[in-house]
């Protein structure tokens, strides 16, 4: 399986170095290194405010003021690189740095209210700790110190406090270099000088960065602002369960319960940001938890003992052995996922197995097997240094937004980002990208007739493909950007949008797929995974199972063929006997409605879930398992980087999926199957990765969508970060940063339904319609984009459509 | 008592009617240098600002040709002449009557500067507080267009050159460099950090030359006269002429210009004398951020080096004057009270210090400060000077130290008596009719 190891071949590039003095110690470091960081080197630490490394230099609080031989002022380490020979002191060995420095903090002092004790950031304050070592023990100034209301909020989530505000611009350069959303500034001037928003809110989707660099307790967000204090909380490093981007997060909480989320420092991942969902979206962790199993008992779900739970469940997935259907879902850590992965195989003897809880399709599993599972492919310093980039049915910024940071770091560095989409979002603008325009379900052609100047750009050395999930609704794609991979010699990337798909990709757990990317049908990959599970090679099944779609499907055909048989009273065996599902939600998959009523009809269910949900209500056995901060594993970042994390909450006690399917294996009576999270990792690390052939991506036929007529077009969306999942619940605050749901259409399209820019337009699909205001935006006519899962617009539920499809479009108040 | 003379060169005919017109510019020779320096060299051109030792007239004295000379040539980027018309120092009073009386002088001299550098765009930076001047520069620069001296060919020549003159918005800032090419690209008027400077990366990340307006408005005269000439004027180091402004407690405040080297005593001559034959109690060289001088120093020459030597700067060449009507205790408060008021706010010395110092200078404008706080004061002033961003800082942390130097019994008096009580405020008017206007 993949390993992080594909950092280690890299070879680093040659770099120029300079030698230096500071405070008498010789020092070498990488020319352009700032004097700041050169003196941690020598081990001196400069006070610093303004100083951020993965900002650019500012040199405005003065400070880290340090003495340069031959220079008559002293100056700021922060903006001055180390240069050959330079003779540099401290405040170590210099007096006129030292008082410099003493000065700048004493100035600090006098305008900051000096609140502390009820400060959220006392305790963790980079103010507060070098007032402590650079600081007077006692103020001279006696003057009244300039005041403002407080706080006031710049979003519904950041709040801010200018009174304690030092104005060192961290906080408005990272919402301008870092996020590309420059919606706070600084405003006035001298000691009025604050943090301000125009006539927009601080809605940026990387917010709450803002708050974790800020050195004093200036901003605070509206979900941690008095909450607890730093020296009371449990901080656990741990990884973001949301998204496939992989952020190391850390987790803090008090009393057993997450109090906050910051992001972890990680060079080689997210660096020192998190998104906003990664960081505020933990309340949904505590919510309305199931804790306890659950047995049918008359119609009725009641209370069960383990023993009771895992009897029943035990006993009617027996009885299905061979007609059993897996339907993992995409959120698990990849022990869980490798143990589903087994079970299915060990226990239920299927290969019905499938994660993707999400429009998917056969094309994509087959390019998931060729070339993703147990494969090692670009990883993000690969995006930083790539001469050109190509998304493909994907958008970072709204589906995995810390690749959308280190693109549009790359980009401002010269990266050519291109996207092959039918509209040029926000995000794709902030990566000063460019646009190949494409039909919704026709990606392919676009990626079959690119221009030579970008085909020129991917054969570049170093050039990179990014293919995001919903490739699958785009048929021939995978197959088309895997040729153009092969062509170009671009590295190709799959990014899924859950944490746990490609872990579960990696693991297995998709029809025809075994652990480390074997396929099910190679004799020497059933021989390796067999004698890893401790059975014969035969005893694997033979072969591809059905995918979600195809067990939704053939639910419905046995239960169908099932009542006529009833009528016709004969005894009738369906082909799916039993449904053992974990964290799916009905909401996700393209027909929710399909998929509750194969759970319904499913003979017998098993549903491993953290809280109820609609397939619980279904399930004949529900047996409560933990969420992320109750247990340890790792997830599958898109690199194919493992993340692992330990137990947030110590004192948590849950079980883990793969204990309680270990605990099923010994309630039917097989062999006892791993059960903690090491064992596992020791047998997925023993299989190891696939080194035999791959089959090749079976192309799917291209779509044969009519043109649109009259008041008709094909369906674009994608989900924004922020919407309505149901991982998001419980934080409103958050809610309340989310971008509007609107329509986009182009003029065109928009004049014939006889609609301008702002007008309600009415989108209709099989199952409704919805109605959203329209955004005239630059694309290809005859298509309408609408939010995928927000509110006033959920196409899967309130449109039944997917993208691709032909809806009807009309006048909001026709 | 005046040995030197007085010699009207910028301002030689700001007494005929209408002096701003391009006909009285042309009647007395303006423009007729301009077919000729489009034909040559423009390197040349640089060579003669560089042997004429002109230095730049906005307060720092960096020599002229040198910084035309960093402009980094054939680098395909488009370069920019800027020049700084944002006159806003307390005191400072020359470029504007400059270009009311001779704006014609600062278009001749962008032109020549422009072609110099190699720059096609030309932006005139003013003051946004002024009207008057934006609108003449304005006119001129339309009547030069009009001649064919400004625009695309001009004269025949091949050199494009496009005047904007641009009217800030109101910051004593915007008169730092870079914090005019910020102000100038749309943004909020902060100084950046230095390196690049401007003559590599300024005005749109491009090189850039800044020079103040009476810079570029010596300039034709050098051209047309040539810089040996210029060279008889002034002394080795600080060559030239120099429009000096003189205000304050004298009777003929105003315009003399006159060559670098004059003495104070000599322009206070021709300004009159102080008022009502009163005696010089304190006197500024150049603007409200150079330390303050006493009647002691009359007799040094205003040179850049003198003034040094004093331990004062040349600055603007804009020299204060107060007699003993005037409280240095309150000269100095409302001095801060402006760079308070001015400062960006982006480094914390400037933005904090001015806040501090301003109070406390407050406090004893009102007879009520501590006795530790006169020290007090000179540790804060210490803690801004060179260690803020920009000048401003230092500005802010020049005028108490050279005070309190020369005057410290009027701060240990103020502990206790309001300043106002011993220095009738009336008294101290120039202008008595408005005396309790804005004491």
């Amino acid at each position: 399986m993949s390993t992080t190891s594909h950092d280690a071949d890299r070879e680093a590039p040659a770099v120029d170095m300079v030698t230096a003095t500071i405070d008498g110690t010789d020092v070498s470091v990488p020319k352009g290194t700032m004097i700041i960081r050169a003196a941690e080197l020598v081990g001196v630490e400069v006070p610093r405010f303004c100083d951020h490394p993965l900002l650019e230099p500012v040199a405005a609080c003065r400070a880290c003021l340090v003495e340069i031989e031959g220079m008559p002022k002293p100056q700021p380490s922060c903006a001055v690189p180390l240069g050959d020979g330079m003779v540099v002191k401290t405040q170590v060995s210099s007096e006129v740095a030292d008082t410099a420095q003493k000065g700048v903090m004493e100035f600090l002092l006098i305008n900051h209210p000096l609140d502390c004790p009820i400060c959220d950031k006392g305790g963790e304050c980079p103010l507060q700790n070098q007032a402590m070592s650079v600081g007077r023990p006692e103020s001279r100034f006696t003057g009244q110190k300039r005041e403002f209301p407080k706080p006031i909020p710049v979003s519904s989530e950041i709040l801010l406090d200018r009174e304690r505000c030092v104005s060192c611009a961290r906080c408005t350069r990272f919402a301008d270099q870092i996020a590309g959303d420059p919606f706070i500034a600084l405003l006035e001037r001298g000691a009025q000088q604050q943090v301000g928003i125009g006539e927009e809110p601080f809605d940026s989707y990387f917010s709450g960065n803002t708050i974790q660099i800020c050195p004093v307790g200036a901003l605070t967000s509206a979900e941690y602002r008095f909450r607890s204090r730093p020296f009371d909380l449990v901080s656990v490093p741990s990884a973001c369960e949301h998204c496939a981007s992989g952020c190391a997060l850390r987790t803090d909480s008090r009393h057993g319960a997450v109090m906050r989320r910051q992001a972890g420092d990680d060079p080689e991942v997210n660096e020192e940001w998190s998104c906003d969902k990664g960081r505020f979206a933990f309340p949904y962790l505590a919510e309305d938890r199931l804790t306890t199993p659950l047995v049918r008992e008359g119609g009725q779900l009641r209370k069960a003992s383990w023993p009771e739970a895992l009897r029943r469940a035990a006993d009617g997935l027996a009885t299905a052995r061979g007609r059993s259907a897996v339907l993992p879902g995409g959120r698990l850590t990849m022990e869980d996922a490798y143990a589903y992965s087994r079970f299915a195989r060990v226990a239920l003897a299927t290969d019905d197995i499938d994660m993707r809880a999400r429009p998917a399709s056969d094309e994509e599993a087959s390019f998931l097997t060729g070339h993703v599972a147990g494969s090692c492919g670009p990883v993000y310093r690969d995006l930083e240094h790539a001469p050109a980039v190509l998304l493909v049915a994907f958008e970072p910024e709204e589906e995995s937004p810390i690749v959308f940071l280190r693109l549009r770091k790359a980009a401002r560095r010269g990266t050519r980002v291109v996207s092959v989409a039918p509209l040029a979002s926000d995000g794709l603008a902030k990566m000063s990208g460019t646009l190949i325009g494409s039909v919704p379900g026709s990606s392919a052609a676009a990626l079959g007739s690119l221009d030579d100047d970008t085909t020129a750009a991917l054969k570049q050395p170093g050039a990179v493909i990014m293919v995001g999930e919903r490739a699958a609704l785009e048929p021939g794609t995978f197959a088309a950007a895997a040729r153009l991979a092969a062509d170009t010699g671009a590295q190709l990337a799959w990014v899924p949008r859950r944490a746990g798909e490609r872990g579960a990709v990696d693991a297995g757990c998709l029809p025809g797929l075994l652990p480390g990317g074997r396929p099910l049908t190679e004799p020497a990959a059933r021989r390796d995974v067999a004698a890893a599970w401790g059975i014969a090679a035969d005893e694997l099944p033979h072969r591809a199972g059905r995918s979600l779609a195809e067990v939704v499907a053939q639910i419905a055909a046995d239960h169908q063929a099932g009542s006529q048989q009833a009528e016709d009273g004969d005894e009738f065996q369906p082909e799916i006997g039993a449904l053992l599902v974990a964290g799916v939600e009905a909401a996700d998959i393209p027909d929710p409605a399909g998929f509750l009523a194969a759970v319904a009809a499913a003979p017998f269910v098993v549903s491993l879930e953290t809280r109820p949900s609609e397939v619980t209500a279904r399930a004949d056995v529900v047996l409560p398992v933990g969420v992320v901060t109750e247990k340890s594993g790792a997830f599958v970042d898109w690199e194919g980087r493992r993340r692992p994390f330990g137990r947030a909450i110590p004192q948590a006690a849950a079980f883990t999926d793969a204990t309680v399917l270990a605990m099923l294996s010994d309630y039917m009576d097989l062999d006892p199957a791993p059960r903690d999270v090491d064992t596992l990792r020791d047998e997925i690390a023993s299989l190891g990765a696939w080194q035999g052939t791959r089959p090749a991506v079976a192309a799917a036929a291209a779509a044969q969508t009519p043109p649109p007529g009259p008041g008709e077009a094909l369906l674009a969306s994608w989900r924004h970060l922020l919407d309505l999942g149901v991982m998001q619940e419980g934080e409103p605050h958050l809610a309340g940063t989310r971008r509007p749901s609107v329509a986009r259409m182009s003029s065109a399209t928009a004049a014939g339904i006889g609609v301008a820019d702002g007008d309600a337009v009415r989108v209709s699909g099989p199952r409704g319609s919805v109605t959203l205001p329209l955004v005239v935006t630059e694309m290809a006519d005859g298509i309408v984009w609408v939010p995928w899962n927000s509110p006033d617009s959920r196409i899967l539920l309130d449109l039944g459509a997917c993208p691709g499809e032909l809806i009807r479009l009309q006048r909001g108040d026709a | 008592m005046a040995n030197t003379p007085l010699t009207p060169v910028i301002t030689a005919h700001w007494d005929d009617p209408q002096s701003w017109s391009i006909d009285s510019y042309r009647s007395h020779g303006g423009y007729s240098a301009v077919a000729d320096v489009l034909k040559a060299d423009p390197d040349q051109v640089i060579e003669t600002i560089k042997d004429s030792g002109l230095r730049g007239r906005g307060g720092a004295g960096f020599p002229t040709g040198m910084k035309w000379g960093f402009v980094p040539q054939g680098d395909g980027k488009p370069h920019y002449l800027v020049v700084n018309a944002d006159e806003s120092e307390p005191g400072a009073c020359k470029d504007i009557p400059i270009m009311l009386a001779n704006p014609h002088a600062l278009v001749e001299g962008v032109i020549i500067a422009a072609y110099a550098i190699r720059a096609k765009h030309a932006f005139i930076y003013i003051r946004g507080e002024v009207p008057h001047p934006i609108r003449r520069v304005r006119q001129a620069v339309a009547q030069a267009s009009a001649a064919g001296l400004v625009g695309e060919n001009i004269l025949g020549s091949g050199f494009d050159l496009d005047i904007v003159v641009h009217g800030g918005a109101g910051a004593y800032i915007c008169g730092e460099e870079t914090a005019l090419l910020d102000s100038l690209e749309g943004r909020r008027g902060q100084p950046r950090l230095k390196p690049p400077f401007p003559a590599v990366a300024g005005l749109y990340a491009s090189p850039t030359v800044v020079n103040n307006v009476e810079t570029i408005a010596s300039v034709p005269y050098i051209v047309r006269n040539g810089d040996a000439w210029f060279r008889q004027f002034g002394t080795e180091k600080s060559p030239g002429f120099k429009v000096w402004a003189v205000s304050g407690h004298v009777n003929r405040p105003g315009i003399y210009e006159a060559p670098m080297g004059i003495t104070m005593r000599e322009l206070l001559a021709y300004a009159g004398g102080m008022r009502d034959g009163r005696d010089v109690k304190f006197w500024l060289p150049g603007g409200s951020s150079v330390p303050m001088l006493t009647p002691d120093h009359l007799d040094i020459p205003l040179t850049y080096e003198d003034m040094a030597e004093a331990g004062t700067m040349l600055g603007t060449g804009t020299p204060m004057l107060y007699d003993n009507t005037m409280s240095v205790v309150k000269a100095v408060t409302r001095w801060l009270e402006f760079y308070k008021h001015e400062s960006c706010g982006k480094c914390t010395p400037c933005r904090e210090g001015t806040f501090w110092i301003t109070g406390t200078l407050q406090k004893f404008q009102a007879g009520h400060a501590e006795d530790s706080e006169v020290d007090t004061l000179v540790q804060l002033c210490q803690q801004i000077l060179g260690r803020s961003f920009c000048a401003l800082g230092d500005a802010a942390a020049t005028p108490y130290p050279a005070a309190l130097k020369h005057f410290r019994e009027e701060f240990t008096a103020a502990l206790t008596q309001p300043p106002d009580e011993v220095f009738d405020p009336a008294a101290a008017m120039i202008i008595p009719s408005l005396s309790g206007v804005g004491s």
